[in-house]
Parts: structure tokens; sequence; C-alpha cells
């Protein structure tokens, strides 16, 4: 219940049309319900958080399956990530040209194009693309293991599933992240660049050095590295919806939507907050 | 014919002689959404004894197996597995005891990612990590050739029927020697011959094995082959526990109607 109080709050599960007007009293009830529901939610995540994190503090570590995952979320993800950077890549460039132009400010074009990839888009685009990717896959596929007692018999095997399936899970998206962050900006610079050298004679030497021109590390590392954050977020989000799916292959269905959609809501949330404490910290 | 009351009573003394049974459950109650499954059950089962829950569908035999085996919490009343109460046990300590436990799911619940080799190997690469390769590849075999399954070895779970993924489950609970076994419906769903031959599994399992098993079932005939000792379930609480004898002599309605209508 706590579930979909939630989730029809963020709309994955809109209440059908047409329905009569209620009196006030329902309606109350019914606010009061969600509102439950809603920190309800919330609570249960933190004691899955906090159980998962206990359980990735203390042996025996799963490092066969730490590796597996590394390589399902990293390895397998990398061509949609490299796909994904590339054509922002080019629709940065184009957007940018023009703009730039509009203003007479054309030579900032690698600058802009740099700053604009690595500082806002590069994260926010691999943050999504692999919520999409990586939450509905890992939802759908721990939610099939729950109804089908599988993490079950994981317990009853007297192995903690806190530890196999979700800390290393979510572990695995925070390492894997940042690096596939990196590898969608560089596709994206990479494209952007080639876009713009289709139009007016620019070599990649000539972009690189004019876009990094006075660049420092604080400007662009805490921008990569934030993307450990929305890993956490994707990891932990898709763990908790399918570790505690109810109801058959409709339970499945529902656990891979708001995996997706919860961890995506969340990723340009939290980087609302990230990118604020980013300018404070690294002015 | 046992009632209730004389099990907990002889559960107690046993406990002061020391020789507790190996799992003793007293006055276990349970709800879902307000509705009582189990009201008050008292069971126990000591070493080499086999057990069967027998009861209508939806009387709370498999959650009665959840409750023992960890996986659900009682509402009210204890579960004891060795003499050790497993009330507020933390996960990882509860996993000490479950290593002690194999446990059968009415769906065998194998890991549908691996081969029938590597769900059995599972618990051995876990709790037994300082076993070799070649070691734990031949105990692999063994238990799956106990179980009448070695020629499946790289085969996957959804390529093998209902009754072979049970076996492969049988395999793999016995995989860390348990000392004590629990089957959930072992021959749900299965055709008589199917059932008889899981049923003379289990016998030569507990001869060979002395293990304190107790098995849900709503197969008396099967519930005869195998246990020493039979419960029968109904409206959450035990109607009566004893020998088959002892329930062919009972003189309760709803004893007489099930073995009637078995």
């Amino acid at each position: 219940m706590s579930d979909l109080g939630f989730t029809a709050v963020a709309g994955v599960n809109p209440p059908l049309p047409g329905r009569r007007s209620e009196p006030p009293s329902s309606v109350a009830i019914s606010a009061t319900g969600l509102a439950e529901g809603f920190f309800e939610w919330f609570g249960d995540l933190g004691i899955f958080f906090w159980q998962v994190l206990r359980a990735a503090v203390t042996p025996p570590f799963e490092w066969r399956e730490l590796i597996r995952q590394l390589d399902e979320v990293g390895s397998r993800s990398l061509p949609l990530i490299a796909m994904a950077g590339g054509a922002i890549g080019v629709i940065v460039s184009l957007e940018a040209r023009y703009s730039l132009s509009r203003f007479g400010a054309k030579s900032m074009f690698p600058a802009t194009l740099v700053y604009s990839v690595i500082q806002v888009m590069g994260p926010i685009i691999t943050g999504l693309v692999v919520s999409g990717r990586v939450g509905a896959g890992m939802g759908a596929e721990l939610a099939s293991m729950k109804v089908t007692e599988q993490i079950d018999a994981i317990e009853a095997s007297a192995i903690n599933p806190y530890r196999l399936l979700a800390a290393t899970r979510i572990l695995a998206c925070i390492l894997m992240l940042p690096l596939l962050t990196l590898a969608a900006d560089a596709c994206a610079l990479l494209t952007g660049w080639f876009a713009q050298a289709l139009v007016e004679p620019l070599s990649f030497h000539q972009f690189v050095s004019s876009g990094f021109k006075g660049a420092t590390f604080s400007a662009f590392l805490p921008q990569t590295f934030k993307t450990a954050v929305y890993g956490l977020i994707i990891g932990l989000i898709a763990c908790f919806q399918g570790m505690r799916t109810r109801g058959g292959a409709a339970g499945v269905g529902r656990a891979a939507t708001n995996s997706v959609v919860l961890a995506s809501l969340f990723l340009i949330l939290a980087d609302v907050v990230m990118v604020k404490f980013i300018l404070v910290v690294f002015p | 014919m046992a009632t209730a009351y004389d099990i907990a009573t002889k559960q107690a003394d046993l406990e002061k002689d020391g020789r507790a049974p190996v799992v003793a459950v007293e006055n276990l109650q349970k709800a879902f959404a307000g509705h009582k499954v189990l009201n008050g059950i008292s069971l126990s089962v000591d070493r080499g004894e086999t057990l069967a829950v027998l009861g209508r569908s939806g009387t709370g035999k498999s959650v009665l197996l959840r409750l023992i085996i960890g996986l659900a919490k009682p509402d009210s009343g204890s579960i004891r597995i060795q003499g050790q109460d497993i009330e507020g046990l933390a996960l990882d300590r509860m996993g000490e005891i479950r290593k002690k436990m194999g446990f059968l799911f009415q769906q065998a619940a194998l890991y549908d990612s691996l081969t029938v080799a590597e769900n059995v190997a599972f618990p051995l690469e876990h709790h037994r990590r300082e076993m070799p390769r070649p070691e734990r590849a031949d105990r692999v075999m063994q238990l799956l050739a106990e179980v009448g399954m070695e020629g499946a070895l790289k085969k996957m779970p959804s390529d093998i029927s209902g009754g072979m993924q049970k076996r492969v489950g049988l395999a793999r609970a016995l995989a860390l020697e348990p000392e004590i076994l629990l089957l959930d419906e072992p021959t749900a769903g299965l055709d008589p011959i199917s059932s008889g031959e899981i049923d003379d599994l289990i016998l030569k399992l507990q001869h060979e094995r002395q293990m304190a098993s107790i098995v849900v079932t709503h197969d008396l005939h099967s519930a005869r082959t195998i246990a020493n000792r039979l419960a029968l379930l109904n409206e959450g609480s035990v109607a009566i526990e004893g020998t088959f004898e002892d329930l062919q002599q009972s003189d309760i309605a709803f004893v007489t109607e099930f073995l009637k209508l078995s």
C-alpha cells in the first residue's frame, strides 16, 4: 500500500479518469493515506539502505558477484552511453553554434561545448540512460527472483541477500557511473567537434586547446564524480523496488517501471541539490 | 494420540532433562491482514524423526515452515532450533542456524540464471570456500547422483520438468549436510510414479542421514509412506497428532472426513 501511495504521488499509477467527485471527508482521508504511504515508503527505503550498508561492510564479501555486476552495469551499458553521448554532442554543437552566432561569440564555441557537456549534459544524460537500462533491468530481475522465491531460497541457504544481491549491484552502479560519464563526455566532445568541423574548419587540437583553456580540475571533476551519487540512487531504488515486489508478473512489471521512474525523478532532484553544493564548495 | 498441551509439556520436560527436540514450536500465532492462519501451533521433532504436517489448502502449513526457517516472523509463540530460540536473531546469526537446515520450496525455487550443477554448488561456494574446486565438483555430482539427476549437470532449470526441478532442489537442500530438513509439498503437482520416486528418495535419505524432517503435504498416502508421525491442521491449530493408526482411530469429525476424502 505504501508503494502504491508513493508511486501515485509520482504519477506512475495515476488515478482512473472520470470518477465522480467524492465527499470532502473521503478526499481528506485519501490525502492522509497518500501522505502516510509517502512517508512509509521513505521509512522502508531507509531501513533497506541500512540493512544493505551493514551487509556491505561485513565479510564475507561477494567479490565474484561484484565483478559480474561491474560488467553488467559498465561494459554492457557502454555502447548505449557512447551513442547517447555522441547524439548529445551533435545537438549541443548545433544549438551552441546557432546561439553563439546570434551574439557574435562564435569563438566561444569550443569552451561552450566543453563546459556544457562536462558540467551539465554528460552527467545527467548518462544518469538517465543508465537509470533506464540498468534500473529497469535490475528492478525486473530482482522482482522476478522475489516472486519465484529465489531470494527466499538464497536467504534459506544462509546467504545474506542484501550482501549478495543489493550491495554488489549498488556498489557496481556507484563505481561505474563516473566512468560511463567520462565515456559519454568523450563521445559528446568528439561528435560535437566533428559536427562543427563539417561547417567550419577547426582542428581537434585547436578545439581541445581552446575548449579547456584556463580550466582546472575543480571545474570538471566534481561534476563527473557527482554521478557516483546517481549510481547510488539508481542501484538503491532498483534493488529496493525489486526485492520487495509482490503480485506475480504484474508486480514484476510495476517494479521495473517504478525503478526507472523513481530513480530518474530522484536523480534529477538530487542534481538540483548537488549543483548548488558544487557551486558553493568549488566556486 | 497427543494433544497440544501434551506436546508442550513433553517439550518442557525434555528441555529440563537436556534432551531438547531438534525443532520445537510452541504456541505459534500468525495472522495476515487480520486473518489468523496459525492459532496456537505446538509441535516438536527429534533427530531421525519425520513429521508430516497435513491439512486443507490455506491452513498455514507452508507458513509454518517459513516461520521455522525464519523467512517470516510469528506474531507470538516461540521457535527453538536445537534449543536455541530464533526470535529476534539478526540475519547473520540466523544464517548460522540455517546452515544446519535444508529447505525444499514448493516450486523448487531454483536460480534460473544458473545451471543445475551451479544451483547445487551454490551453497558450497558460499559456505565451503576452502573446498577445492575439483572436490566441490565431485560433491555436486554425488548429490545429483543421489537424486537421479547426474545427467542434467549443464541444463538450465527451464529445460527440465517440475519433478526434476524438485529433485535438484532436494540435492541443493542437502548440499551442506543439514541436520534438519524442511520439505514444502515435495510431491505436489507430480504424477503418481514421480511422487512415489520422491517418497522413496526421502525415505532413503532419512535412513542414511537420520535428519529431523518436517514434511508439509496434503498427500496422505505420501505422508503415511515417509513419516513417523502425522499432524493434521485445522483452522490454524493442530487437530490431532500421532501415527496414522491414531488418526484412523480418532472420532474427531474433521479427521474422519479428511481421511475419508484423501
